[in-house]
């Protein structure tokens, strides 16, 4: 990484600075270079959004902005770490370099097991990165950001696991920044062959709450024929963040990819997930839980896409509001032709928690194929008074009574998870951001 | 299909070709030679809306109006980003804008000239007027024919015309609401039709008068390449109740027609109006309407919008929910059969306390029809007790159906509720299975399965209109299966 002035006034996305990063990586394979310079390109050709987009309908166009925000030159002093849960590696960046690395246990290491930080995996396993590194690209609006990504992404993880090889334990991948104007670029890929099964957590961070950040990461989750993959993401940015997150997943025959996003931070969070069901038997799970508080904007936008006869989905997100807060639900289930016997379902719930949220509910279907059960609902609405009667009737104190409802609100998607020590940690964490 | 802004028709080159293309169309199709004494050409430019003003002998206010509106449209792009590049498919140079054989109406059927009358006649609306209807108007493409409103409810003080003769009759009542609930900017084509705006009704009931009968309008396009653009308005006073039905038919020209109406509702406080239309235009017709009411406190305006015909159909009726306690309902049918896509949906603007709204759309896509639903739902924060309801269903008959739904809900605050809840799904196999097995063919049994689909909603419309829709189904399942 070269050193770079913080200065406020340009911004680090430049040619110059882009030359740069080139430079610094020319130990990298050819292709990659190649890559990431048709990338600057589009990013560069690429208009910001639009207005008259309806892939950015309701959302805050006003508030993108990239001036001054640089490639951080040093690690942050310290870490927050996500509440501990037994896990199997882990893998942590601060402000864009790696500042801690567990070993990945033997046993796993001669099953073929990789989990490597992009860079060495570029290096070591190039041709598995390049056959999978946005494979299935996601056009849900932030095109642009991708192209960022690509262009200076340096941190983020390959997670490689071989045929029939079953991992209990999570691996967990931890991104922080600290300092003012600071940008980052993640990008994770998770691979699994056939019948294989691991889980991936991955935790977006700041140090402060107040500083502002920008960051466009991205994944690629591959699950082939019977393999199980679980994603879990916690993000967490400063309440000053202006944050963009697209995830690609592709679900081979029989197989089923469980997708967890947690929102908590942010000024503006925008957060794009594109399933697609490749086989017959695939299956996506997409779920995702948003706290959105203060004037945040939490910005979600899917696409289950059916390719394949005989393959389902399911998609919930909710939404609790408090403050001024705004969110913005956008999903569409498409059925292709042919993709008889599909089996999708879409559902954004908004529990509004004051009178001046907004919460923005766009959920859509397109459907070609006529032998398909589709469904989706919309609802947003606040405690329900008579279940606050019912527990407050019961000694329990109006507070807390509020308390239990909320979080029982969030238990319908916690409760989903498999991995009880990581169910219980992520119920601390959320808990504990809730009540401050 | 990653790219949402990009949505296109189906195309299936290679399909068979469809045994039940324009079958709905029979009754409306066919057409009469009629000489034209009025014909603003082809094309529209200034001189267009000038030609239209003088005609109909505007007053001066109207016509700047018109030219303001004409400059609105030609600058308003088409809404491409989200709707069908079918739009693109209009050529406003090949439309006439008006043609008429005059601007009064005749007031009875004896008076009408001959080669239109048999037009209504054949369509059987003389017929209907005398058995059930309150009044009824029937435009000839520019403008009414005919129009009448039974004597009884005339004394009552209802005045049911066409805008022109609103606009002459009724100038302050006319000006006070025109333009008010759609703006002339509110889309391209709300612009289009207020500057080239003719025909339509103009209704007003006094207030706490029931008009206990239907009063009907009814929309023939005759002419080829012609564009009907009528313009309606209605007011029901405080406590006024007043059902409106519409019904359209054009003959199935080798070239596309436009129909591009606005529809005004008022209702004051208390008042209910209850607005029908049994959509069966030519499947040539692009029909680009927009309607929407405003209802006062404790008012209901409810449209019951059944679309069988057209090429494309774009439609959302609305409601501005504008008094306390106000309610607004949108009951709506579609069904697209091969070469049509029925793009229709809802507005509920809610904007005062305690008001209620409720969505229930179904439509039915057959061959290679397509169906989009498309709804807004808006609760501003600084309301309480608001409530809305959606239902969409979509039904596929064939494998290469297709349906579409894009509702946006924006709900600001925690004292209002809204759910919204939509479903896909085909003909029950075992239901088609169950009646064969009694006898009937496969036919029969889906005809009386899609029925049973629409049938609450159906049971809504008044009797006749009941009876229509069911034969109108039934025509359009014939063959759709096997």
């Amino acid at each position: 990484m070269s050193a770079l002035p913080d200065t406020r006034s340009s911004s680090d996305f430049t040619q110059e600075r882009f030359a740069a990063h080139l430079a610094n990586r020319s130990d990298l394979p050819a292709w990659w270079l190649e890559a990431k310079k048709t990338a600057w390109n589009q990013y560069l050709a690429l208009p910001l959004p639009v207005r008259t987009d309806e892939r950015w309908r309701f959302s805050n166009l006003k508030g993108i902005d990239l001036a001054g925000f640089v490639l951080p030159g040093q690690p942050a002093p310290h870490t927050p770490h996500l509440p501990d849960f037994p896990r199997v590696a882990e893998l942590t960046f601060s402000n864009r370099q790696i500042t801690n690395r567990t070993p990945l246990p033997a046993e796993l290491r001669e099953q073929g097991v990789i989990f490597a930080p992009l860079d060495e995996a570029l290096r070591e396993h190039g041709d598995l990165v390049r056959r999978y590194f946005r494979k299935h690209p996601v056009a849900l609006g932030s095109e642009k950001f991708v192209e960022l990504n690509t262009a200076f992404c340096s941190t983020g993880a390959l997670l490689y696991v071989p045929r029939g090889v079953e991992i209990a334990l999570p691996f967990v991948v931890e991104h922080t920044l600290a300092g003012d104007h600071m940008a980052t670029f993640p990008h994770t890929l998770v691979i699994l062959e056939d019948q294989a099964k691991a889980t991936l957590v991955e935790f977006f961070v700041s140090t402060e709450t107040e500083t502002a950040h920008f960051v466009s990461g991205v994944n690629d989750l591959h699950a082939a024929a019977g393999a199980y993959l679980t994603y879990v993401g916690v993000q967490h940015w400063s309440d000053a963040t202006q944050a963009f997150q697209s995830n690609s997943i592709a679900a081979g025959r029989d197989a089923r990819v469980f997708s967890l996003n947690l929102h908590l931070g942010g000024r503006q969070a925008r957060h794009e997930s594109h399933s697609r069901l490749l086989a017959p038997g695939a299956h996506s799970e997409m779920l995702a839980l948003t706290v959105a508080h203060g004037t945040q904007e939490f910005d979600q936008r899917t696409l289950q896409t059916h390719a394949a006869p005989h393959t389902s989905s399911n998609l919930l997100y909710k939404n609790v509001l408090l403050d001024q807060a705004r969110t913005i639900f956008s999903g569409l289930i498409v059925v292709e032709p042919d993709a008889q016997k599909t089996d999708a379902y879409q559902s954004n719930r908004n529990l509004m928690l004051s009178a001046a949220a907004e919460a923005n509910s766009l959920p859509g279907l397109e459907i070609e194929a006529n032998d398909v059960r589709c469904t989706h609902g919309a609802t947003t609405a606040r405690i329900d008074p008579d279940q606050q009667f019912y527990l407050e009737a019961r000694g329990i104190t109006p507070q807390h009574a509020h308390e239990l409802l909320v979080f029982g609100f969030f238990e319908e998607i916690l409760d989903k998870l498999t991995d009880d020590h990581l169910h219980a940690a992520l119920t601390r964490f959320i808990q504990s951001k809730f009540k401050s | 299909m990653p790219d949402l802004a990009a949505t296109t028709l189906p195309e299936a080159p290679d399909a068979p070709a469809n045994p039940v293309a324009g079958i709905d169309q029979t009754k409306g199709d066919f057409t009469y030679d009629v000489n034209y004494e009025f014909d603003a050409g082809t094309g529209l430019t200034e001189n267009t809306v000038r030609y239209i003003s003088t005609v109909k002998k505007e007053e001066p206010w109207l016509l700047e109006f018109r030219l303001k509106a004409l400059k609105t449209f030609l600058e308003k792009p088409m809404p491409t980003h989200w709707a069908t590049k079918d739009l693109d498919n209009i050529n406003f140079d090949k439309i006439r804008y008006y043609l008429s054989q005059g601007q009064k109406p005749k007031r009875t059927w004896d008076e009408v000239p001959d080669d239109i009358k048999k037009t209504f006649e054949r369509l059987g609306i003389p017929e209907q007027e005398r058995k059930f209807l309150a009044g009824v108007e029937a435009q000839f493409d520019s403008e009414a024919a005919y129009s009448n409103i039974k004597e009884i409810v005339a004394k009552q003080g209802v005045i049911f015309v066409n805008s022109t003769e609103g606009l002459r009759e009724h100038p302050e009542l006319f000006r006070k609401f025109f333009g008010k609930v759609i703006p002339t900017g509110d889309n391209k084509f709300s612009a289009l039709n207020s500057a080239v705006f003719s025909g339509g009704s103009f209704i007003y009931v006094p207030k706490g008068v029931k008009v206990a009968q239907p009063l009907q309008a009814y929309f023939r396009i005759n002419a080829e390449n012609f564009g009907q653009f009528e313009r309606t308005l209605i007011i029901a006073d405080e406590g006024a109740e007043v059902t409106y039905m519409e019904g359209c038919t054009a003959p199935k020209f080798s070239t596309s027609t436009l129909h591009s109406a606005v529809v005004e509702l008022v209702a004051l406080k208390g008042a209910k109006i209850q607005y029908i239309t049994v959509q069966n235009w030519a499947n040539n017709v692009f029909n680009l309407v927009t309607k929407r009411g405003v209802a006062h406190e404790e008012a209901t305006i409810k449209w019951i919008d059944c679309n069988i015909g057209s090429r494309l159909t774009m439609k959302y009726p609305g409601v501005v929910l504008k008094g306390r306690k106000a309610r607004g309902e949108v009951i709506s049918i579609a069904l697209a059969n091969d070469g049509q896509h029925q793009d229709t949906g809802a507005k509920m603007i809610h904007a005062a306390d305690e008001t209620t709204s409720n969505i229930v759309a179904k439509s039915i896509s057959v061959g290679q029809g397509r169906s989009t639903y498309r709804g807004v739902v808006h609760i501003p924060k600084h309301l309480k007790g608001c409530k809305n309801n959606t239902e969409c269903d979509a039904l596929l008959i064939n494998t290469n159906s297709r349906t579409d739904t894009y509702p946006a809900i924006t709900v600001r605050g925690d004292a209002n509720s809204v759910q919204h809840e939509a479903s896909v799904s085909k003909v029950s196999e075992e239901q088609i299975f169950y009646m064969q097995q009694r006898g009937l063919t496969e036919a029969q049994a889906m005809s009386l399965s899609v029925n049973g689909f629409v049938n609450d909603l159906a049971s809504q419309f008044p009797m006749e209109y009941s009876v229509e829709l069911k034969r109108l189904i039934d025509l359009e399942m014939e063959g759709s299966v096997g």
